[in-house]
């Protein structure tokens, strides 16, 4: 389930439209997983506020985005591309894997409220894909 | 038994009493047998599923979308008593059309998503959250009578 070339010529064309707007999706994103799926919260009980919105969740959702951005200019080689951002996971911040997939729905919904003509049943697969790649990525230095 | 707030009953039922079947049933499917085309498993005597284009003005495709989407309206209706309210379409499901259970949850993400660009920023984290609960409690229902 390996993104094709066409999804990663379909996610760089989107992110190039919606790259603008990185800090808000991340913000949304991550705002949403909070509150829709609350045993997120659990990584985050040094935060002094988890509300949507946030100060600490505007600032979260900004990196998580950074990570993103990256990950589509690396689109070619997603798991060589992020082997740090990996060892950070896997061995300092040690999220249980499954939640990337938890965000990654998240990240999904933000972009249907936000570009509902855009986020067209095309888009949303190669998305998806891309998403799917980068949690692998992620999950890489796991074990 | 599941429990719902006042305020959790008011959004569900506000979510479809102002719901356009026809428009929001075909995309919720259509998007569900794209972005998961294992699906399609199910609708070989359906037509021409070639491509997203043929998904997407496939009339056998759109009229199922609509029927599948009323097929919640039992729930809305009945929220206090879900499980029984689809213990016959769960054996349905399971005995006559052989749907692995999973598919019911990828369904409802597509609805989710769709319901998502419908709503726009009126889909809140809480709305998303109880439209979420909403789908799960059906889902599972489905669910419920596989042996």
């Amino acid at each position: 389930m390996s993104p094709t070339a066409k999804d990663k010529d379909t996610v760089k064309a989107f992110w190039a439209k919606i790259a603008g707007k990185a800090d808000d999706i991340g913000t949304d994103a991550l705002s949403r997983m909070l509150v829709v799926y609350p045993q997120t919260k659990t990584y985050f009980s040094h935060w002094k506020d988890l509300s949507p919105g946030s100060a600490p969740v505007r600032k979260h959702g900004q990196t998580v985005m950074g990570g993103v951005a990256d990950a589509v200019k690396k689109i070619d080689d997603v798991s060589a591309g992020l082997l740090s951002l990996s060892e950070l996971h896997a061995l300092t911040l040690r999220v249980d894997p499954a939640n990337f997939k938890i965000l990654s729905h998240n990240i999904l919904v933000v972009l249907a409220t936000m570009f509902p003509t855009d986020f067209t049943p095309e888009v949303h697969v190669s998305v998806d894909k891309f998403l799917a790649a980068l949690s692998r990525a992620l999950s890489e230095k796991y074990r | 038994m599941v429990e719902w707030t006042e305020q959790e009953r008011t959004t569900i039922t506000n979510i479809f009493t102002n719901l356009n079947y026809e428009d929001v049933g075909p995309k919720a499917l259509c998007r569900c047998l794209i972005v998961y085309p294992w699906t399609q498993r199910y609708f070989g005597a359906f037509g021409n599923l070639y491509n997203a284009e043929a998904i997407m003005s496939n009339p056998n495709i759109a009229a199922h979308g609509i029927t599948v989407l009323h097929g919640l309206d039992r729930a809305v209706k009945n929220m206090d008593n879900i499980k029984a309210t689809y213990a016959e379409l769960s054996v349905l499901h399971s005995e006559k059309l052989h749907v692995d259970p999973d598919n019911f949850k990828l369904l409802s993400d597509c609805l989710t998503i769709v319901i998502a660009a419908k709503l726009g920023k009126d889909f809140t984290p809480e709305t998303q959250a109880t439209f979420q609960k909403f789908l799960a409690v059906v889902v599972s229902a489905l669910g419920r009578q596989y042996h």
